[in-house]
């Protein structure tokens, strides 16, 4: 029995290891074209000759601005909403149960089809042209499920004792939300926010359709741009040579991913201080 | 509090300075991906001369580049042939000379083909390079999606309907059709010659067959003796503004002939 | 607002609270219903012929718009991801829950972390530069349904993984002990108890995972070879609706283009359903 027990064990672990190996072969394909190409001229200079020389800075520029508009969308439409849900409504009543399942169902919504519906109503209907703004906007329709749902649960989290006793002391709504509620679900409220940051920084779908395929150093948020996993699929798919590139680029895009992950993490793990 | 009140306040106030529409005046040219390469340095060079004016290039196919100059979407369009009876509403400029080559990766034996042999493979009748004369293996068919008058002159030289094809792989610009065909020893594929050309002097490993004994290469293309020559042209309509004039003029004229002989294109007289 | 601000502004703010809250949960359900609307305006003229869709030839230059290969395909790449990653998956956790060691199980845990948080571009530019190019020196020409199916089978395994974890785990806190008093050997205990019990809170999260693995685009536009037909081998290449969408929206017009948003209707749809079917089942458990 142990020695069946302990064959088991093994082809087990050998399947998981055999799972493991095709991203460590990913990894290790990335991080091998990509390092040579890497380094501060890279990160800092213009692409050149298609993206297959110069470098990524402008791509960069343009990552953290869509980033911006998209988050600066989502984070006070993310947190009302969540509030709405928290404190406005009952938890078995008809409004709540149909804002989650509208909720849900953006959340289900594929990225391609959020890429048409920005192109129809940002791009073509309100005018904008293939810019940063329109990408930005179409983002944060896309990330406002994920936000929502974080920020609701680190609201949640709040023990109702609290909220009685600032009732028993005559505290307003508004006062508990200031001075008790939002500091306590603020490390939640923070590591959603960064998750739905690193949800939008790996689309691309959604991008090409909105904010275009211009490499320069964008001057407006009504200027077109291409952001840093466009970028990777452009060189990769369509640029002969263009793969080391291609490889340093998602290098970098990894790292950020990488940075936001840990971030997350070591947000949500903050011990609860009411902090003023 | 206060310290986060002003971080606000610059955030938003960057945020709105950043919203200021500009005040340069963008050319947009889209269109055929052969041309697009070619047009962003021309592009970047006119720029250098007229700095009031910026030149956006997108690529996307010949047929795009009709539909956008038509719908003024694009204030100049980009078609790789000449325009059908049909497109006479849009005035022509033409820019060079350019020839399609098939092509294969450069690990390949073979150095010419025939047209009997490029109507076999692509319908299916030939499916193996040791029918070519090559080593044994499966013939990967690289062929290009619709809208692409890359497509549209392969078919109607080879005489071939589109749903005859059954391709290996299907893709839409050049260079991923040559980024393909480099990916790949058992590939072969067709592309606009002067980005072939171009392509290979970076190092890409490819090489271009000749057609019925004709090299596939900018002299034979200057002898005329190569058998899919096209013209590469830029089509505007009705009457465009100075910038877009100057633009023109500049693209044509033989400020440019280098770049474009950098890019293995002929440029026209 | 302290005790001390006036009475009369209170009630005030709390009421301006309430209305901007709701008016920001507003806008965020509005926002799926624009989507609805939106793409369903834009393909109305072609909704309204569902024959024409229905064909298997796709050519946009002669009129012809038919769905049924690109729709197949997208079901069939995504049916196989999820044939690759459950059993592997399932078999996987349980690994790491009854037999692996501590620090290991942390370590692969750690590992699955990294790889959910791959973007799906990246995915793709490694199954082009090396999976693409294995399958190819096997079976020609190796973009094709299986390399679609594997890229996505890795994406959606490690969201799979911490479902089935969760899943596996709770249902051994209820049997496990009764199961392994009445002298069951581990494994069967497992497979024959822990497995069935677990099954019903597993369903909701691989339809979930199905409908990601549908809507997925860029990955699978880099790897699947984009004929569009009916792929008559795994070793076929094959074209997705999704990347449909993404090859051509940036030329098509008329038609055409009212074709593309009719795609994108029917993939909304689709995902939409299979939440439903998600949320039902998983509320039934």
């Amino acid at each position: 029995m142990n020695r069946r027990e302990a064959w088991r064990a093994r082809a087990l672990g050998l399947l998981a290891l055999a799972l493991m190996l095709a991203p460590l072969s990913l990894l290790w394909t990335v991080f091998g074209d990509g390092i040579g190409v890497l380094d501060w001229q890279f990160l800092l200079a213009e692409p050149e000759q298609a993206g297959r020389s110069g470098g990524i800075g402008p791509i960069i520029v343009s990552t953290a601005l869509v980033l911006l508009i998209c988050m600066s969308l989502a984070v006070p439409l993310g947190l009302g909403t969540a509030l709405f849900l928290v404190e406005q409504v009952r938890p078995e009543g008809r409004l709540n149960l149909t804002l989650q399942w509208a909720l849900d169902g953006l959340g289900a919504v594929p990225s391609v089809v959020f890429g048409l519906f920005g192109y129809r109503l940002f791009v073509v209907e309100l005018g904008w042209g293939y810019s940063l703004l329109a990408g930005g906007c179409t983002l944060a329709c896309m990330v406002l499920p994920l936000f929502i749902r974080g920020c609701e649960q680190a609201l949640r989290d709040c023990p109702q004792s609290y909220r009685q006793a600032a009732a028993g002391l005559a505290i307003s709504r508004v006062g508990y939300l200031r001075r008790i509620l939002l500091p306590f679900a603020a490390p939640g409220i923070a590591a959603a926010l960064v998750l739905s940051a690193g949800r939008a920084l790996a689309e691309t779908a959604v991008l090409l359709f909105t904010a275009g395929y211009v490499m320069r150093w964008p001057e407006s948020l009504f200027d077109s741009g291409r952001t840093l996993a466009v970028h990777i699929y452009d060189l990769a798919m369509n640029v002969s040579g263009g793969s080391p590139a291609s490889a340093a680029t998602a290098l970098v895009l990894l790292g950020f991913a990488l940075v936001i992950q840990l971030l997350a993490w070591q947000i949500g793990k903050r011990p609860l201080s009411f902090a003023r | 509090m206060i310290s986060r009140n002003l971080i606000a306040l610059a955030c938003t106030t960057l945020l709105l300075s950043a919203c200021a529409p500009q005040d340069k005046q963008t050319i947009t040219v889209s269109g055929s991906s052969t041309i697009a390469p070619l047009m962003a340095e021309i592009g970047k060079r006119f720029e250098a001369q007229h700095p009031d004016v910026r030149v956006d290039v997108q690529a996307g196919g010949s047929s795009r580049g009709l539909q956008d100059a038509r719908s003024g979407l694009a204030a100049i369009g980009m078609v790789s042939r000449s325009l059908n009876p049909d497109e006479q509403d849009l005035s022509p400029f033409i820019i060079a000379q350019d020839g399609i080559a098939m092509i294969v990766h450069a690990s390949n034996p073979l150095d010419d083909i025939s047209s009997e042999q490029v109507v076999a493979l692509y319908s299916g009748r030939l499916s193996d390079w040791s029918d070519l004369g090559g080593a044994a293996g499966q013939v990967v068919k690289v062929h290009k999606a619709e809208g692409r008058s890359t497509l549209e002159l392969f078919l109607k030289h080879f005489k071939l309907d589109n749903a005859e094809v059954h391709p290996d792989l299907v893709i839409g610009d050049n260079q991923q059709g040559i980024k393909s065909v480099a990916g790949n020893p058992h590939a072969i594929g067709y592309v606009s010659i002067g980005t072939a050309e171009y392509e290979v002097n970076l190092g890409a490993p490819i090489k271009l067959l000749a057609l019925d004994g004709q090299p596939a290469s900018t002299a034979a293309l200057l002898a005329g003796q190569y058998p899919l020559q096209r013209e590469l042209n830029l089509v505007v309509k009705g009457d465009p503004d100075a910038n877009t004039q100057a633009l023109l003029a500049f693209a044509q004229s033989s400020e440019v002939a280098d770049l474009v002989e950098q890019h293995a294109f002929i440029p026209a007289p | 607002m302290s005790s001390s601000t006036p009475l009369s502004l209170r009630p005030n703010l709390d009421w301006l609270l309430r209305a901007a809250s709701l008016g920001c949960a507003l806008t965020a359900a509005v926002v799926l219903l624009l989507i609805l609307l939106f793409l369903t305006q834009a393909s109305w003229p072609l909704l309204q012929q569902p024959a024409s869709l229905l064909g298997t030839t796709w050519q946009p230059s002669t009129g012809q718009f038919g769905l049924q290969a690109m729709l197949g395909s997208s079901l069939l790449s995504s049916l196989l991801a999820l044939l690759l990653a459950v059993p592997a998956g399932l078999l996987v956790s349980i690994w790491l829950i009854f037999y692996a060691p501590r620090a290991v199980a942390r370590v692969y845990g750690g590992m699955l972390g990294l790889m959910a948080s791959i973007p799906s571009v990246v995915y793709g530019l490694w199954g082009l530069v090396v999976l693409v190019p294995l399958l190819g020196a096997w079976m020609p020409p190796g973009a094709s349904l299986l390399a679609a199916g594997i890229v996505l089978a890795l994406m959606i395994l490690p969201l799979l993984m911490v479902q089935a974890d969760v899943a596996l785990r709770e249902s051994a806190r209820r049997h496990l002990p009764a199961a392994l008093c009445l002298g069951v050997s581990s494994w069967s205990a497992i497979r024959r108890v822990l497995l069935p019990a677990a099954w019903p809170r597993l369903w909701p999260a691989i339809l979930l995972q199905l409908g990601r693995a549908l809507g997925e685009t860029m990955a699978v536009l880099m790897v699947a070879g984009n004929v569009v037909q009916w792929p008559g081998s795994p070793f076929a290449p094959v074209r997705t609706l999704t990347a449909n969408i993404a090859l051509e929206m940036s030329y098509a017009t008329g038609p055409h283009l009212q074709a593309l948003y009719l795609s994108g209707w029917l993939l909304l749809v689709l995902a939409l359903l299979l939440m439903a079917l998600a949320r039902i089942y998983g509320s039934r458990t």
